[in-house]
């Protein structure tokens, strides 16, 4: 039991809100003569990102690498979540001596834009009514969340990160880093990613949004102000979701068919099934700490990324003349983002001359593997930003540790 | 961990070799460069951009390790992907043998390189002779460990052979140097029949105008 599960409903949603508004982290807040222009056309102001930072920005400010979180991640990479009081989501690879190592580097997480963690998302208020957002924040994209970070590299007076990183959705952001402002991203590490979301990815995303929309509790976005909450749909979306970011192997060898706390089946509609349990533990949890309508945006702008929508469908003219180090990383297990995916984008990069590392690395965990305790996947990145050091002149991360 | 420590003389002896044909600081791809180590005593003595190609993963994942760019392909398929004079010298070191399609592929590394570096083991080195001679068995040595039926070297070539593709496809041999079985460059002037005889390995450098 979490922090949060001892409170009521309408203190969840207190503490929700407080989150998206006045959030524990540092935020930059942008006024509204400094709006921030959207892929869409829109334009958003005053609007804020909220961040946490790790580590010291040397005198040259060389030393800053950038994380970029996934779709229900946020910037509370390597220290305790304030909403659910458990470690941060990265604290294999971010922290004293990990590979992205804040004794040596200045390390920023920034929530993403539409996210529900402190930068404008659609559970913040909105300066023209006074109440939450909801559905009339415009929709954003991951170029938009990408724009939001620049301005917060910005404020710090970085003129070029050492390293931009991110897995899976975060991933998506780093290759957009990459091909937006190449001569600010001197090496990119993107993980579990792909230069574009699927059309299979997007009917997975469709099913969580129906499902969250389908919850009466959702009252057409408007549920914040009516102290109500759609747990029931969002918590299916999450469900159906984390399926995607495990491997049939994994499952089987996690749960198998074994049932939960009993001896026989019920022939009922109770989670007999051990698999059952852990999903609507999953779905619970998640609604604790995740805004319904955050899923709904941040979902479709993974839906609408494609690198190569601004160069006719050619992914290598995307990144022609790049400068920029790449670290691509899959997993042989990771249906959702498959190493064909990262394969492409290695391809296109060789394409445009550019230098490029690519790991496949054997795992039966899926997508979600790069969150997990995988040695090689830190053994890679530590290497990989050791060489990217040696190149850009600044200490690299610790040598490892044994058994890394 | 970066580690770029050099290999062991006796593992490769053409390594030297070719770190002596490749100009400092100029772009190099390593085609098939199993752990890195080629690449990273290249980048420590000559300053080279380099980037590797290796088909085994395990050999991969060890090179990004060190810090080298390095990514999983295959010489057979995954040279189309790289434009035309990408690279100042693109070098295939004990992997020609291993290839599905060795005309192929050296044509396509003359179209990525301006200059092209192949080193291979010579089947018609007089050991190798030898032990088919008069052992009547596929040659099995310190040099070339496998059997017949677990190797990954599928084409095998001698000296003149290679000589003989490189006339076929219209490449330049630029510089060819032989190394006899204790890895010491054989005189340069001897005919190809002599270093066909008794090179072990030929390493050769090459253009294509």
């Amino acid at each position: 039991m979490t922090a949060i599960d001892a409170l009521d409903p309408d203190a969840q949603n207190a503490l929700k809100r407080s989150e998206a508004d006045h959030p524990s982290s540092p935020v930059l807040s942008c006024p509204a003569d400094a709006p921030l222009a959207l892929q869409s056309g829109a334009a958003i102001g005053p609007w804020q990102i909220a961040y946490q930072t790790y580590g010291t920005l040397n005198a040259g400010k060389s030393n800053a690498i950038l994380i970029c979180h996934a779709l229900t991640g946020d910037q509370h990479v390597a220290n305790d979540h304030p909403v659910t009081g458990k470690p941060g989501w990265w604290t294999l690879m971010v922290g004293p001596g990990r590979p992205i190592d804040t004794d040596r580097f200045f390390v920023i997480c920034a929530n993403v834009l539409g996210g529900c963690m402190g930068t404008t998302g659609p559970a913040s208020t909105n300066p023209a009514t006074g109440r939450a957002y909801g559905l009339d924040l415009p929709v954003v994209t991951i170029a938009d969340m990408v724009n939001a970070q620049a301005r917060l590299v910005d404020h710090f007076g970085i003129e070029t990160l050492f390293a931009v990183v991110g897995g899976s959705m975060g991933g998506m952001q780093v290759l957009e880093w990459a091909a937006s402002y190449p001569e600010r991203v001197f090496s990119a590490v993107a993980i579990a990613a792909s230069y574009r979301h699927s059309s299979q990815n997007i009917a997975f995303h469709e099913v969580g949004r129906q499902a969250v929309m389908a919850d009466p509790d959702w009252a057409g976005g408007r549920y914040l102000d009516q102290g109500r909450n759609p747990k029931k749909g969002l918590a299916v979306a999450r469900m159906a979701a984390h399926i995607t970011y495990m491997s049939d192997r994994s499952l089987h060898a996690k749960f198998g068919r074994n049932l939960q706390d009993r001896e026989h089946l019920t022939f009922g509609f109770d989670a007999d099934f051990q698999i059952e349990s852990y999903l609507r533990h999953q779905g619970m949890t998640f609604v604790d700490r995740f805004d319904a309508n955050s899923y709904l945006y941040v979902t479709r702008a993974m839906d609408y990324f494609d690198l190569t929508a601004r160069s006719d469908g050619s992914l290598s003219r995307v990144f022609k003349g790049t400068r920029t180090r790449f670290c691509l990383i899959s997993f042989t297990s990771d249906w959702l983002f498959p190493t064909a995916e990262s394969r492409a984008v290695v391809h296109a990069l060789n394409g445009a001359g550019a230098s490029v590392s690519f790991v496949e690395i054997d795992s039966d965990r899926g997508h979600d593997s790069f969150l997990l305790d995988i040695p090689e996947q830190y053994r890679i990145v530590r290497g990989f930003l050791t060489g990217a050091a040696r190149a850009r002149g600044i200490d690299g991360p610790a040598p490892p540790p044994a058994g890394e | 961990m970066a580690d770029l420590s050099l290999p062991n003389p006796d593992v490769r002896v053409d390594f030297d070799l070719i770190a002596d044909l490749v100009d400092p600081k100029s772009r190099v791809l390593d085609v098939g460069c199993g752990d890195g180590d080629l690449l990273a005593l290249l980048e420590t003595v000559r300053q080279v951009d380099g980037r590797g190609i290796e088909l085994s993963q395990a050999g991969v994942n060890k090179g990004v390790a060190r810090g080298l760019a390095v990514i999983q392909g295959d010489a057979d398929r995954d040279l189309d992907q790289y434009p035309d004079r990408a690279f100042d010298y693109v070098i295939l070191s004990q992997t020609i043998q291993a290839t599905r399609n060795p005309k192929v592929v050296l044509e396509n590394l003359l179209r990525i390189g301006r200059k092209v570096i192949v080193s291979f083991p010579n089947f018609g080195h007089f050991d190798v002779r030898l032990r088919l001679l008069l052992g009547g068995r596929m040659p099995v040595s310190k040099r070339l460990p496998y059997t017949w039926y677990d190797t990954p070297n599928i084409h095998f070539c001698t000296i003149r052979d290679f000589v003989a593709l490189c006339d076929e496809i219209g490449a330049t041999v630029e510089r060819a140097i032989a190394l006899d079985g204790n890895g010491n460059k054989l005189p340069f002037n001897a005919p190809w029949w002599v270093w066909n005889l008794i090179g072990a390995q030929g390493v050769f450098l090459l253009s294509k105008p």
